[in-house]
């Protein structure tokens, strides 16, 4: 696993777990996403994931898979994931390339990505973004 | 020297007319053109206008044109630098291209006025051979040159017309149009081919981020037919679209491309279709929470 600065940042809020991913990631870099995602899911018992990858103008074969097998995985451990942001450019390229999400959820930018999670999990309101 | 070859006809023998280069024959040549401007561009005038090229213009623009070509001609001979003469026939060309002047028009002028100089050197320099083969060295490679780069220039600023006016047919030829909070409607007019289709993808994607739309709806009925890699295109663009989180609703599959789709094998299962552009606004309508109400009495019609 890579060592050095992280290149995503990983915030809690409320019920869920925001990933915001900076820059480009390399194989290492989003395998430590996906380790340090799926442990956080645990250790702050939340329900759902947003992975905010608007600063990527570039998803290869490996991002795309590791992002789905970081849904299953937070499936798994009880999390919903949400991935946001995807830029037009990368879209296409990603159909085009035959990797969509798969079963993953996307949405527009990071407020889409909330108010999905809040009707998925339909959470009572008041601990909603952890009010 | 310049002038004993000019003044005295006989004085120009082979063998002090070879001695006189291309510098001292240019100025001379230039001066000539200057002298009997007035005499050579009517001259040049009237044969354009038997010629019946530049219909388009009216007398006093011809003269106004003709003589800043004929001004700008004798520079360029004088100078050797077709710079400035590009940017005046970029700008000639600019002014009447919109008037439908072309191409072997503006060739033929500026070939007219090359052989009415020539003709006015041949007149000059008749008695002396030598030294009108001299002449005609030094001004046909200048005339060449600049006929070149006129007829270049006023292609080049056609074809710049030309493009311009293919990006903004192409940008009207895929509207992407918001019909209510979050929902885009693409109509789709006229041929998709694998360009316009690819043109499509592109605006309906940065569309969907700039309205934040979640759900658009593709409105083909207007689309004659559809191939395999457009209707291909298609469904990879409906993926790309939820990718961004806006589903999409495809109305007004004609009977014709219905059966092509399904002959040709196209996986649209994934594909979320309704027969009219209505029905297609009525379900998009449903999947935003709208609701449309008809009050009973209270039409303006």
């Amino acid at each position: 696993m890579s060592t050095g600065p992280a290149l995503f940042s990983i915030l809690r809020q409320g019920q869920y777990l925001v990933a915001s991913v900076h820059t480009a990631l390399d194989d290492s870099q989003m395998l430590r996403l996906q380790g340090d995602l799926v442990e956080e899911v645990g250790r702050s018992r939340s329900r759902g994931i947003i992975i905010d990858v608007a600063a990527l103008d570039v998803l290869d074969s490996f991002g795309t898979k590791t992002l789905g097998a970081i849904a299953e995985m937070a499936r798994l451990r009880g999390a919903t994931t949400v991935i946001v942001g995807i830029q037009p450019d990368v879209a296409f390229a990603m159909v085009q390339l035959g990797m969509g999400t798969g079963a993953v959820a996307t949405a527009l930018d990071l407020e889409e990505g909330l108010a999905f999670l809040d009707d998925t999990l339909a959470l009572p309101s008041t601990v909603r973004h952890g009010q | 020297m310049s002038e004993s070859i000019s003044t005295d006809p006989f004085g120009g023998l082979d063998t002090t007319s070879t001695a006189v280069t291309d510098e001292q024959l240019l100025p001379e040549l230039v001066a000539h053109l200057r002298e009997h401007r007035a005499k050579l561009r009517d001259e040049w005038a009237r044969r354009i206008q038997e010629a019946h090229l530049l219909e388009a213009m009216t007398a006093q623009e011809m003269a106004v044109e003709t003589t800043s070509v004929y001004d700008n001609y004798v520079e360029v001979l004088e100078t050797g630098s077709v710079e400035a003469l590009q940017q005046y026939a970029r700008d000639l060309s600019e002014r009447i291209i919109p008037r439908g002047v072309e191409t072997h028009e503006v060739v033929g002028i500026v070939l007219l006025l090359r052989d009415v100089l020539a003709r006015s050197l041949f007149e000059k320099y008749q008695r002396d051979f030598g030294l009108l083969n001299q002449i005609l060295d030094a001004y046909e490679p200048a005339a060449n040159r600049i006929a070149n780069t006129v007829a270049v220039s006023f292609v080049e600023e056609r074809e710049r017309v030309i493009r311009q006016q293919q990006d903004a047919l192409r940008e009207l030829s895929t509207p992407v149009l918001p019909v209510r909070e979050r929902l885009l409607i693409l109509p789709i007019i006229g041929v998709l081919d694998s360009e316009r289709a690819r043109q499509l993808t592109e605006q309906l994607l940065t569309g969907i981020r700039t309205h934040r739309a979640k759900v658009v709806v593709i409105d083909i009925t207007g689309a004659p037919e559809v191939d395999a890699v457009v209707a291909n295109h298609l469904v990879q663009t409906v993926d790309a679209s939820r990718l961004m989180g806006a589903s999409v609703i495809i109305t007004g599959l004609s009977p014709t491309i219905a059966q092509t789709l399904v002959t040709l094998g196209v996986d649209l299962s994934k594909m979320n279709t309704i027969g009219d552009l209505q029905g297609g606004l009525e379900e998009a309508e449903r999947l935003l929470g709208f609701t449309v109400t008809k009050e009973e009495g209270s039409s303006q019609l």
